[in-house]
């Protein structure tokens, strides 16, 4: 929790809520350095609470992977849990809960993560793992291994795509937003037919390239004293050899094609996903598109939730949020028809909505609702030491400063009603994709009309 | 000397130590730090309301959550208006439309929200310290003046009829429906879901909810827990001034607790629910569980731990990790006042469901037929005793295990207790209780899948009567 000198400036008795003048402070302090190896190490102390939580962040994602060979990013972080030199299988986990701690890992297009959180006297064990299948993973790697984790993954493809009521979405969603070859044109799980083709020789060269100390950055938070983590750190980690310099292309430019297309799915309800380009995490409109989508659907008071599920009473749910993630962002639009009512109804109420936010502003009430359940949001999603860990990580990653906190909240208060304007007028009211997801036999329900230009 | 410069230049002295350092063992950790429990301060409103509260001051955010005893064991004839007036509290109230209560509470940053579990109601607040009076005028509106309003109610049914249609769609949620309809005889708390059916949902208006309201938001079965950036005297004036005079309507009626004996197989029983072309197969084995107040409580959370209640479990080490049948697979006891069931759950390969219950029997032969080795019983108890304190980082985790306790009567010490107690389980424990609990003879076991596909299979492992059941029937 804490420990975080956020501050609020000013309590005023007769306005309680936030305003732009009275901004609140937030800061995570950190020391930053990095090893000779090219492994960054951030350390924040927060000494509230007796635990550690480490946060390794690889700079490779899903959007590394190479053609005929989609999900192996997520694959590999699998195997990065199956044992190296000193901690065969299955030490890893066992250690670990046996001395109180947790760990997990995740991939996303951009990067994979991998963390423990657990007892402020467990931090040694932390790191002696995270530097051991840093350093040492490739020894005990092998055929069995791979075929394994490969089935788990297939599994997890089957229970959050294919067994679950509109999943394939997930699926079909990315090729139809980006062009053949572009990082963002697969999804993250992959294909069935690439997760087979996956072999160890494929392991072996995504280690060599990917998993050195130069392309990974290391979090250490909790209660901790910076200097001794320090030397840990170098400790089990120094002697791991810099890996060669990664270049990562930068994907060209490209114009969105207006797309309609439907899935027939065993669903009760049909839903309506409306898919539009924006901008990277980086870049200044990214705060207007966040705030756009608190006030499109992000209360029941929101417009789109008035006119679908409140006033209109045709849809039974909406929702809608912005993407932005390293090389370019998406926001979406998702309703849920009532029953008996067809997508072709949401879309115009949609589109309505998303023209009429053109003639009729944001009101200051609106904009400042907005602005204070975000950044509330914003605060609570900061009061662990893991949640910080990997925001720092984040940061770091996205603009080289790991306590970009205070930036983010100043830019969400900056947004204007203006800026909501221009962004929705910019984003969304142009070529989008379009996806209806109909109960099987019900293409009659689906949403059928390309934006009009 | 140049030389050797030269290297200490290149070279601090880090490096040299770490050319000494073996890394073939993991190292040794020092213990870990022992539990601090925060302090609780209790106090009384002058209706008799208590207040526990934890002071918090290093974020400036103050959580607030008020129970109330009952929740949908109240629903008697009514399956589902607890939840459902749960939900309707945040609607309108007071003087203020639902968009202007949230429209309020979004502009204060506060979050507000009301559910009911089977045994109470809780109305939770979340807000910065600055907000806090504003907020809890809020809170007082929505817990002592919703407004049921007709046309709030219509819209919230039917979408809670759309939401009970679209179960139906959920392998898991049928699953569970289904296994709650087995394991719990009709009558029995936990024996339909909280959300009730569609036909509960279809009768549900304002006069019902108004009923039911004075019935069971009864201030004598109400108790708060506050934890944040306030003191117990800012607290009782703050709290006092906004619920010291909430009174209750109707006299509150003791709380009938339903007959509640679960089914006792004499055998295992199997039910098949059919999902033509599913992607896998979604199970679930049982048995109706224990009470928290067991003396074997400690234990069975070992053995459970050990079984299927870490990554490391036999479980999840077989079904996932050597055979790849499962993304996962875990088992749990749910504690609960009446008790709960004791479940196992997975979604397995369509072609592998017949194995994986095999596996699952097999792993609970095991855990009563033999010991469990040290190194895997200390391992569990470490793992629960150890990860105790990180249940206390945030207000909401304090407040959480406040009121977790409070659900069973007991004082927050019985938190550092309970350490003691896992401490003391001993491979005899945990075996015992397995064989005590374990329902490998008598489980009740659910697969929701590809029965063209999987039905031979389960046949062919003769573990009890096979049924079959139709989705539509569990999820109507």
């Amino acid at each position: 929790m804490t420990f975080r000198h956020f501050l609020a400036s000013c309590a005023c008795a007769l306005a309680p809520a936030l305003s732009g003048a009275q901004a609140t402070r937030v800061s995570v302090p950190y020391t930053l350095d990095t090893l000779p190896n090219g492994l960054t190490l951030i350390i924040h102390e927060d000494h509230s609470v007796p635990i550690v939580t480490t946060n390794v962040w690889y700079h490779v994602g899903s959007g590394d992977e190479k053609m005929g060979r989609t999900g192996f990013a997520h694959l590999f972080e699998h195997l990065m849990f199956m044992g190296s030199e000193h901690a065969p299988n299955p030490q890893f986990d066992r250690l670990l809960e046996a001395a109180g701690a947790n760990n997990n890992g995740s991939t996303t297009e951009d990067r994979t993560n991998y963390f423990e959180s657990g007892p402020s006297t467990s931090l040694p064990l932390m790191l002696w793992l995270e530097a051991d299948r840093m350093g040492w993973l490739l020894s005990g790697m092998d055929g069995p291994k791979v075929d394994l984790q490969r089935d788990v993954v297939k599994n997890e493809r089957r229970q959050s795509y294919e067994n679950q009521p509109y999943g394939m979405v997930g699926d079909i969603q990315p090729p139809l937003m980006y062009p053949a070859g572009h990082p963002y044109s697969w999804t993250v799980i992959g294909s069935m037919a690439d997760l087979s083709a996956a072999s160890v020789d494929d392991v072996k060269e995504f280690f060599r390239k990917y998993y050195a100390p130069n392309n990974a950055t290391i979090v250490v938070a909790g209660d901790v004293n910076t200097a001794d983590v320090r030397a840990m750190v170098r400790k089990y980690f120094g002697e791991i050899p810099r890996g060669p310099a990664i270049e990562r292309p930068t994907p060209a430019a490209f114009a969105t094609r207006d797309t309609v297309a439907t899935l027939e799915d065993r669903v009760q309800l049909p839903r309506l996903y409306l898919n539009w380009h924006t901008v990277k995490s980086v870049d200044a409109d990214a705060a207007a598109l966040q705030i756009a989508g608190y006030i499109l659907a992000g209360a029941r008071t929101s417009r789109l939730t008035q006119a679908l599920v409140y006033r209109g009473e045709i849809a039974t749910s909406v929702n809608a949020y912005s993407d932005a993630k390293r090389l370019d962002g998406d926001f979406q639009v998702t309703a849920t028809a009532r029953p008996g009512r067809a997508l072709d109804t949401l879309q115009t109420v949609i589109d309505a909505e998303l023209q009429r936010i053109v003639v009729e502003p944001p009101t200051a009430r609106e904009l400042e609702q907005a602005r204070n359940v975000i950044e509330a949001a914003f605060l609570r999603g900061i009061q662990t030491v893991g949640g910080k860990a990997d925001q720092l990580n984040e940061y770091y990653y996205q603009t080289g400063n790991p306590d970009g906190f205070q930036k983010d909240l100043d830019a969400l208060r900056a947004v204007t009603a203006a800026d909501i304007q221009r962004v929705v007028r910019k984003y969304l009211h142009g070529a989008r994709v379009m996806i209806s997801v109909v109960p099987q036999g019900k293409r009659e329900l689906a949403a059928t009309k390309k934006v009009a230009q | 000397m140049r030389r050797l410069l030269l290297v200490a230049l290149l070279a601090p002295a880090s490096v040299s130590a770490q050319a000494a350092f073996d890394r073939s063992n993991p190292p040794a950790l020092a213990s870990a730090p022992k539990l601090v429990l925060p302090t609780v301060r209790v106090a009384r409103l002058s209706n008799g309301i208590t207040l526990q509260l934890v002071e918090q001051r290093e974020v400036p955010l103050v959580q607030v959550a008020l129970t109330i005893t009952g929740g949908a064991r109240l629903d008697g004839a009514a399956p589902g208006i607890a939840t459902f007036m749960a939900r309707m509290l945040t609607e309108s109230a007071g003087a203020r439309d639902v968009n202007a209560l949230q429209s309020e509470l979004a502009f204060l940053g506060a979050t507000l929200s009301s559910s009911a579990s089977f045994d109470a109601f809780t109305v939770s607040l979340n807000v910065p310290k600055r907000s806090l009076g504003a907020a809890l005028d809020l809170m007082a509106d929505v817990v002592q003046r919703p407004v049921f309003s007709a046309a709030d109610v219509r819209r919230q049914r039917d979408l809670r009829v759309a939401s009970i249609l679209q179960r139906r769609d959920q392998p898991n949620a049928v699953a569970s429906l289904a296994f709650n309809s087995l394991l719990f005889p009709a009558g029995h708390p936990y024996h339909r879901s909280t959300d009730g059916d569609s036909a509960s949902a279809a009768q549900l208006d304002s006069a019902s909810l108004r009923n039911f309201y004075a019935r069971a938001m009864q201030p004598a079965r109400a108790k708060f827990v506050i934890v944040g950036d306030i003191s117990a005297a800012e607290a009782i004036t703050l709290l006092g001034a906004r619920f010291g005079n909430w009174t209750a309507t109707t006299a509150p009626a003791p709380i009938a607790i339903p007959p509640a004996t679960p089914v006792t197989n004499s055998a295992v029983n199997i039910f098949l629910v059919d999902k033509p072309g599913a992607a896998q197969s979604v199970i679930r084995i049982g048995s109706p569980g224990v009470s928290r107040r067991s003396p074997d409580y400690a234990a069975l959370v070992v053995m459970n731990t050990i079984l299927g209640g870490s990554f490391s479990s036999r479980l999840n080490a077989n079904l996932r990790e050597t055979k790849g049948y499962t993304y996962g697979i875990g088992s749990s006891f749910n504690w609960a006042p009446v008790p709960g069931a004791f479940n196992i759950g997975s979604s397995v390969r369509t072609d592998v469901t017949d194995s994986s219950l095999a596996e699952v029997f097999k792993e609970m032969r095991t855990i009563r037929d033999t010991p469990v080795d040290a190194a895997e019983l200390s391992r569990a108890k470490s793992y629960v005793a150890l990860a105790v304190p990180g249940d206390f980082e945030t207000n909401a985790d304090i407040a959480g295990q406040l009121l977790e306790v409070g659900l069973f009567g007991l004082p927050l010490s019985s938190v550092s207790e309970f350490i003691t107690r896992v401490n003391a389980v001993t491979a005899a424990d945990v075996q015992r209780v397995a064989r005590r609990y374990l329902p490998t003879s008598t489980a009740t076991v659910v697969v929701v899948g590809d029965l063209a596909k999987v039905r031979a299979g389960i046949e062919a492992l003769k573990l009890g009567h096979i049924t079959v059941m139709d989705a539509a029937v569990i999820s109507r």
